[in-house]
């Protein structure tokens, strides 16, 4: 009996003799290449794990014999990336910052490069896109305390602005005209005033009128008689609808009082003339750059 | 009685994996013969001809009718050019694809897997490669039993070889869907074709040779999914390959019967199966078909031919094996008649099926028609939202993308409406330029991203909505696409 075949009438197949609830198993083999197949995929494997670096081992794991690394491509990849640049650097350095925004291509590349160093480097202060913060200035928007044609953008950032150690930087200082005891409250207040109405954040009164006669005494020098601001100094426009510490009468009274001290590191020697040409690139290609080149800042301003 | 339970460990030879049956099917000639010679020749020169025929396209896109260009992202059907947004087209294109296989299988069942399907074209093309170098059944068998003598080795090179160069012209073919194919051929010869290219080649010759010349029926049996798919397509309303056994059998060589019914009356009479076993030795899977349907079986007809000329022979009607239903098998089986051809396509399942495809279809048409060949988006420069000018009047910046889809370049003319006093314009221009209308030249068959700057006075609501409207500068027709956007500004001025 148990030598007899038991074989399936539909299918014509033995069955392998097991039975579980009721259901059984024919003997259908698999076909033998499916064996060799799962076989070859098991050298494969070995021999994977023998040319690719793979077994851990106490210190670091196995080479593999073909030498290969993710570091190793990583940094063949950054050669072959650094060596495709290299070029395109050489022709920004080459190129004298004005006369980058007339190159479309080379200016597009000085963009790209002086983006990712504005990433690297300006950030922290100006804002990921450039917006910048209260008592750090708005790169996309048109008004520049130092001048915002390309050429004096790269001139801020190669030497900063107010690094006293700095012979180059740019440099200026606002009198704290309260905690000096140079103006008297009352008189502060006034000029606080006069400054309002001429943003035309207020209409003239009294106050304003008195505070007229402050500001030419005390702040007219700087400022300018009409307060449009000097770019010699650094001193902002104060008719114009932008306020890097706040146009408010509160903060209005803080500066004057107390005086504001921007400071911006010089980047030149840190990151070198081409990324500092290519951040003036970038930072002009947010949109406020001015076209024209300023005469006071084509040379070092002098100082006060 | 024998308990299977009884028999548990008994089998302890038995061997869990089998050698492969070698397969010599004998050439055989017949209707279904000639249509399957009829189908490999059309699918053979519609693979092979299809990357040289040409389509004029103009000066800026490629000449080539059929063309999946994938660096540029852009499919050529003929006058068809999808671009990677309307990457719907070639979904319904598959879509087709798939439901048309549903629709032909439920219908005549394995029809794709017996005269379609590339194995199966391939297979053949093979086997007829073994027939011209090895002779026809018995030469190949002997042949395969045959020591390794210098007549069998001059034998299988010159097979293999010729294997190989179908599996290279295979391969080879395959490439010219993906560039201009002329140009590629040159390149290829010459050596500095692209790399993808010659791996392309090599993977498809070795899997071509590998799979057509030795592999096989064993492609279709255990690696194939579509055989498990396909049953759930078919029904007893669907045409599969029968040996009718109520007429056959018992089979056998002796006294026959004349019909169904002398069978009642003569038991002892035989079926008209004569058990020649010529439907087996021309199955190219090695089927016996007699055992009823079966996975190994691609319906290719092969069966019906060698069983019809043996019918022919020994005076019988043909048809002892044949295209059938279930229904019919049912029907004959109890004395009624075949039923033509024609009656068994009127099947509701293929109704749906050709419904769902011929609204896919037609849905295409129509938007195929009526697709716009210029469109515009704009994206809002999010970081800073908008930027506080000095004059007291506001800027935003967007990138206005304008896609440009004929074949020659266009100026376009990008216009602003519905901002109270705003103006706008491109990079490289400056304020003093703005206006209500920026143009440009787009490239023919691309997308131009324009980077734009608008301004508007400080006041108004904080975000305010406008649009850009795009229109080719200089055209006949009236044509013209438009964005919506937003412009922002500081809240409550
Ligand atoms: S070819 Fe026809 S007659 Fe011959 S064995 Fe097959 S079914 Fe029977
Ligand atoms: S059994 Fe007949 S139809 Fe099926 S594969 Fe073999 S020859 Fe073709």
């Amino acid at each position: 009996m148990a030598d007899k075949k038991v074989i399936d009438e539909a299918t014509n197949t033995e069955f392998v003799g097991h039975e579980w609830d009721g259901i059984e198993e024919l003997n259908t083999p698999l076909p033998r290449w499916w064996l060799w197949t799962f076989y070859a995929t098991i050298l494969w494997g070995i021999g994977y794990t023998v040319v690719y670096p793979s077994w851990p081992m106490i210190g670091e794991a196995t080479a593999g014999t073909l030498g290969w690394s993710s570091r190793g491509e990583l940094e063949a990849e950054l050669a072959a990336d650094a060596a495709r640049r290299a070029p395109l650097l050489k022709a920004i350095e080459a190129v004298p910052v004005e006369q980058l925004p007339g190159d479309a291509q080379l200016m597009q590349a000085a963009i790209e490069g002086g983006k990712a160093a504005y990433r690297n480097n300006c950030t922290q202060c100006h804002g990921t896109g450039g917006a910048g913060a209260k008592g750090y200035p708005n790169l996309n928007d048109d008004d520049w305390l130092w001048g915002g044609d390309i050429k004096s953008v790269e001139y801020s950032i190669a030497h900063g602005v107010r690094n006293p150690d700095h012979a180059q930087t740019r440099m200026s200082q606002m009198p704290a005209f309260g905690r000096d005891g140079l103006m008297q409250p009352a008189d502060i207040a006034d000029v606080v005033s006069y400054v309002r109405t001429i943003s035309r954040q207020q209409a003239p009164d009294a106050a304003s009128r008195r505070g007229a006669i402050a500001f030419a005494n005390n702040c007219a020098a700087c400022h300018g008689a009409g307060g449009n601001g000097n770019r010699d100094f650094g001193a902002p426009n104060l008719t114009d609808a932008i306020w890097l510490y706040g146009g408010d009468t509160a903060s209005l009274t803080e500066t004057v009082a107390n005086a504001r001290y921007g400071v911006m590191p010089r980047w030149g020697e840190k990151l070198g003339n081409t990324q500092v040409k290519m951040l003036a690139a970038y930072v002009y290609s947010l949109g406020g750059g001015e076209k024209k080149i300023a005469q006071s800042d084509a040379a070092p301003p002098a100082k006060p | 009685m024998v308990h299977l339970t009884d028999l548990i460990g008994m089998g302890k030879n038995r061997n869990l994996y089998a050698k492969r049956e070698p397969v010599f099917p004998k050439a055989v000639d017949g209707r279904f013969r000639r249509l399957k010679w009829l189908v490999m020749a059309v699918t053979l020169v519609v693979y092979y001809v299809t990357p040289w025929l040409r389509w004029d396209r103009g000066a800026y896109a490629p000449d080539q009718a059929v063309l999946v260009d994938l660096a540029n992202r852009r499919f050529y059907f003929g006058p068809l050019e999808i671009w990677p947004h309307e990457f719907y087209y070639v979904a319904g294109l598959l879509i087709m694809a798939g439901v048309g296989l549903f629709m032909i299988t439920s219908v005549v069942g394995r029809a794709w897997c017996g005269y379609a399907c590339p194995q199966t074209v391939w297979t053949d093309l093979f086997q007829h490669v073994d027939r011209l170098i090895d002779g026809d059944r018995n030469a190949q068998a002997r042949l395969a039993k045959a020591p390794w003598r210098f007549s069998k080795i001059a034998r299988r090179s010159a097979k293999w070889g010729i294997y190989l160069l179908i599996a290279m012209a295979t391969g080879g073919a395959w490439i010219f869907y993906f560039a201009d194919a002329p140009t590629l051929a040159a390149s290829f010869l010459s050596g500095d074709a692209p790399q993808v290219a010659y791996a392309t080649v090599a993977v498809l010759t070795g899997t071509t040779f590998v799979f057509g010349g030795f592999m096989r029926e064993q492609v279709c049996i255990y690696m194939c999914p579509w055989p498990r798919i396909q049953t759930a397509m078919m029904d007893e309303k669907t045409l599969i390959v029968t040996y009718k056994d109520w007429r056959g059998e018992p089979r056998g060589k002796g006294r026959r019967k004349a019909t169904l019914a002398d069978l009642a009356a003569q038991p002892e009479a035989l079926g008209d199966c004569i058990d020649c076993n010529q439907c087996v030795t021309v199955c190219p899977t090695g089927v016996d078909i007699r055992d009823g349907a079966q996975i190994g079986c691609i319906t290719c007809a092969l069966c019906i031919d060698a069983c019809d000329q043996v019918m022919a022979k020994v005076g019988k009607p043909r048809g002892l094996i044949d295209y059938a239903t279930l229904e019919d098998c049912a029907s004959e089986k109890a004395g009624g008649l075949p039923k033509p051809l024609l009656k068994t396509l009127r099947h509701p399942r293929t109704f749906a099926y050709l419904g769902i495809w011929s609204a896919v279809g037609l849905a295409m048409l129509i938007t195929v028609g009526d697709r716009s060949r210029l469109t515009i988006s704009a994206q809002h420069q999010r970081n800073p939202a908008y930027v506080q000018l000095s004059d007291g009047h506001v800027r935003n910046d967007f990138t206005v993308k304008i896609r440009n889809m004929e074949a020659r370049p266009r100026r376009m003319a990008v216009t602003l409406s519905g901002l109270p006093g705003g103006a706008m314009w491109a990079q490289g221009s400056s304020r003093d330029q703005a206006a209500t209308r920026v143009e440009t030249l787009v490239p023919a068959n691309s997308l131009a991203k324009l980077p734009i700057s608008v301004i508007a006075p400080g006041s108004g609501k904080a975000g305010q909505a406008f649009a850009f409207t795009v229109t080719p500068v200089s055209t006949d027709k009236d044509e013209s696409a438009a964005a919506k956007a937003v412009f922002e500004r500081p809240e409550g001025r």
